[in-house]
């Protein structure tokens, strides 16, 4: 405990000494919810305020940023400098490694998302969620399954040079297809069959229900389980493909 | 008791023997030299021997453990200093230390390793400031941090000026004195003879050479005869160096040639290590 409370702290000091990872992954989010809210958030959509509608987008945008994209870029950086692999001739039991790294990113995401959330509440009059309970679960399973993700995801990234044009190239577009930024309504039926089939559409759909509708988290369990099957097929690469060397030069 | 004991290690990786069966041990409280030109098998080897990665064949035993079985307490008597690999640009030298001393049971103070290896001005600098020099040194003290009893050090001096490498030299023999059993590699012949009691020189995977340093040079030619003929370099290696110039100077007396830029000395480090590492196969 000693020891994941020594790395918690250090992995704390390296995510926000890194300034792009901290904008990129931390600071975004925040700022589309200001900048899109300006464009419709007094507009009405689908029967609610477009601040009540973006606020669960952004929530979900930004637990893809950061426990999806941010881990898996901050993984592979270490990895591919030769990092891990000095960790691992230290006594540092690996497992608390990583769950030190894994507490770290949650604890970010789940900053960010009360930073929205007081956002939301104080500046845009959105109410919070009648139960609390049920947001928090759904914050930390989708954290969970989006880390897990993350974490599979670096098995199949092999440099550190491209690996942020890979991450990016797949969150982004995640992230607009699930409908974080516009209501996904209006899209081509291709796009939203697709998106059904994404994770992050029905962390979007959680959220919303959760914190729009007021509706308890066990009412929406077919949202619950695609969400957790993403996970655990996270978790299966993620297990499988992890390595702790950078790339045979 | 030997801190290493390694016996018909093998390593390939598919088709290519990285490791032909090579077997040496580390005493305790010696330097030894792993010496070799690139791809000999020096890096490979300590990695095997620090856990990194599994052996094809043959028996290791580091510190009474084989390093492919050996838990947490073990990591805790070694420090390695691997060939390369970065560390975190935006943390401070300070900062490294205080990291990794946070992983052992009973780290080095860390203001005491700064002094150690020389980093005491640049203690408050991030990493991505220092020069390559102060890096390496930085990836030493990572390594002594946690007072391991045995130090792999891959390369330590590699791409050094001569006096970043002298200064080098210094602090290892300082970590000799504090009773360090140190296992280092390098392909400078010099360094291996300055800093090891023993040294055991690889060639494609192979042990060629093994002893003191004194002893591999006493296993060079005697004494080496270089002349240029007609712009031709001529090296001749004899143990019975007055009979070989008497003959070769009669020769050219008789025959009415010049011996142009006529040398005879004994071997260098150099020449011997050349002789070791780029002669015809053993």
């Amino acid at each position: 405990m000693r020891v994941f409370l020594h790395q918690l702290r250090a992995e704390q000091k390296l995510f926000w000494r890194s300034r792009e990872l901290a904008f990129f992954t931390f600071l975004l989010p925040i700022l589309f919810f200001l900048l899109l809210g300006s464009a419709y958030g007094d507009d009405e959509i689908n029967g609610v305020s477009g601040y009540q509608y973006l606020l669960a987008g952004m929530i979900g945008y930004g637990a893809a940023s950061t426990t999806f994209a941010g881990l898996a870029l901050l993984l592979v950086i270490r990895r591919e400098s030769g990092v891990l692999k000095r960790l691992r001739a230290t006594p540092l039991p690996p497992a608390t490694y990583i769950a030190a790294v894994l507490a770290s990113i949650i604890l970010i995401f789940l900053v960010e998302a009360v930073i929205l959330l007081a956002i939301g509440r104080f500046g845009f009059d959105v109410p919070l969620a009648d139960s609390i309970a049920s947001l928090v679960v759904v914050l930390l399973l989708g954290a969970a399954s989006f880390a897990a993700l993350g974490i599979g995801l670096t098995a199949l990234i092999k440099s550190a040079e491209g690996s942020s044009a890979v991450v990016n190239a797949l969150y982004l577009p995640l992230s607009f297809i699930s409908g974080a930024f516009f209501s996904e309504d209006t899209f081509p039926k291709v796009l939203q069959v697709l998106a059904a089939v994404l994770p992050l559409s029905h962390l979007i759909k959680l959220t919303r229900d959760v914190m729009v509708f007021d509706d308890a988290v066990w009412e929406h369990l077919d949202n619950v389980a695609v969400l957790a099957a993403w996970g655990a097929l996270g978790l299966v690469f993620a297990v499988r493909g992890f390595r702790w060397e950078p790339r045979e030069r | 008791m030997n801190a290493v004991e390694v016996k018909g290690l093998r390593k390939s990786y598919g088709g290519f023997e990285a490791v032909r069966g090579i077997d040496f041990e580390l005493r305790t409280g010696e330097v030894f030299g792993l010496l070799g030109p690139n791809g000999a098998g020096k890096t490979t080897t300590v990695e095997i021997l620090v856990g990194y990665r599994r052996r094809s064949g043959g028996d290791v035993r580091v510190l009474g453990a084989d390093p492919d079985r050996a838990g947490r307490s073990w990591r805790g008597r070694i420090g390695v200093v691997p060939q390369t690999g970065e560390l975190f640009p935006n943390l401070t030298v300070l900062e490294h230390l205080e990291l990794f001393a946070g992983y052992y049971e009973e780290p080095r103070p860390p203001r005491e390793v700064l002094k150690l290896v020389g980093l005491e001005e640049k203690d408050g600098a991030k990493t991505r400031t220092l020069s390559g020099g102060q890096r390496r040194r930085l990836d030493l003290g990572v390594a002594l941090v946690g007072n391991p009893e045995l130090l792999f050090l891959d390369e330590p001096t590699t791409g050094f000026d001569p006096s970043a490498r002298r200064a080098a030299w210094e602090t290892i023999r300082a970590l000799r004195a504090l009773g360090k059993t140190i296992l280092l590699t390098t392909h400078y012949i010099e360094e291996a003879h300055r800093l090891a009691d023993r040294v055991a020189v690889l060639r494609r995977g192979e042990i060629v050479a093994f002893g003191t340093p004194a002893d591999l040079i006493a296993q060079a030619p005697e004494t080496i005869i270089r002349y240029r003929r007609n712009g031709e370099e001529v090296v001749l290696e004899t143990e019975e160096p007055t009979r070989a110039l008497h003959e070769l100077t009669g020769q050219a007396m008789r025959d009415g040639f010049d011996l142009v830029g006529l040398e005879v000395h004994r071997p260098t480090l150099e020449e011997v290590y050349l002789s070791l590492t780029e002669g015809p196969s053993a």
